[in-house]
C-alpha cells in the first residue's frame, strides 16, 4: 500500500527530467503528445480525440488548407492551420483539403481546421504549464 | 463528403472546443467537467439565441 504513492511520485519525477520545452513542442507537433509525455494519459487522449476529430471533420467537409497568404485574413488562417503541427504538414503533402471553398459546408470545414490548430496550441501550452509546475 | 446541417456543425464544434477548454482551463477533474459542460451550454445556447434574434430581425 505504501509503495503506490512512492511509485507514482517516482514516475512523476521521471517525466519532469529533460528538456523543459519538449512537452510544448511534442504537443504542437502531435495533438495530445505533450500530455502523454507527462503521463497524463486521460487528458492527452481526450485532447487528441477532440483535436484530431475536429481536424478530420474539417477535411471531411472539404475544408480549405491555407497554403499561402495573399491578404491579412489568409495570413490569420495560415497561422491557425500551422497550429496543427504535423497534421497540417502531412495533409498538405498528401494534397488533402480543398483548394477553394465551393459549398457552405466547406466553409464550416475551413473554420474547423483553423480552430483545431488554435485548440492544439492551447493544449500544447497547457502541457508546458504542467511541465513547469505552473499547473497541477 | 460530410455535409452536416448548420446546427449539427455548431454542436460538433461546441463539443470539441468544450472538451479542450475544460481540460486546459481548470485543474481538477471535477472542475474540468463542470467547466466543459458550462462552455458547451454557452456555445450552443448563444447560437440558438442569436439565431432567433436574427430570425426576428429579418421578419
Amino acid at each position: 500500500m505504501a509503495t503506490e504513492p512512492n511509485k507514482s511520485a517516482g514516475a512523476q519525477k521521471d517525466s519532469k527530467h529533460g528538456f523543459v520545452y519538449l512537452p510544448l513542442i511534442a504537443g504542437w507537433l502531435v495533438p495530445g503528445a505533450g500530455h502523454f509525455l507527462l503521463r497524463k494519459w486521460g487528458r492527452g487522449a481526450l485532447l487528441a480525440a477532440s483535436i484530431l476529430g475536429m481536424f478530420g471533420l474539417g477535411l471531411a467537409m472539404q475544408g480549405k488548407l491555407y497554403g499561402g497568404a495573399r491578404d491579412m485574413l489568409d495570413l490569420l488562417g495560415l497561422a491557425g492551420d500551422l497550429g496543427n503541427g504535423l497534421l497540417y504538414i502531412v495533409s498538405r503533402v498528401l494534397g488533402l483539403g480543398a483548394d477553394q471553398v465551393m459549398v457552405t459546408t466547406a466553409d464550416y470545414g475551413t473554420r474547423f481546421i483553423v480552430v483545431a490548430g488554435l485548440l492544439n496550441v492551447i493544449a500544447a501550452v497547457d502541457a508546458h504549464n504542467l511541465r513547469t509546475g505552473r499547473k497541477a | 463528403m460530410f455535409r452536416p446541417s448548420h446546427f449539427a456543425a455548431v454542436v460538433l464544434f461546441a463539443l470539441f472546443a468544450s472538451v479542450v477548454f475544460g481540460i486546459t482551463q481548470r485543474e481538477t477533474p471535477r472542475r474540468m467537467i463542470r467547466y466543459g459542460i458550462y462552455c458547451f451550454v454557452l456555445f450552443v445556447g448563444s447560437a440558438i439565441v442569436l439565431s432567433w434574434v436574427m430570425f426576428l430581425i429579418a421578419r
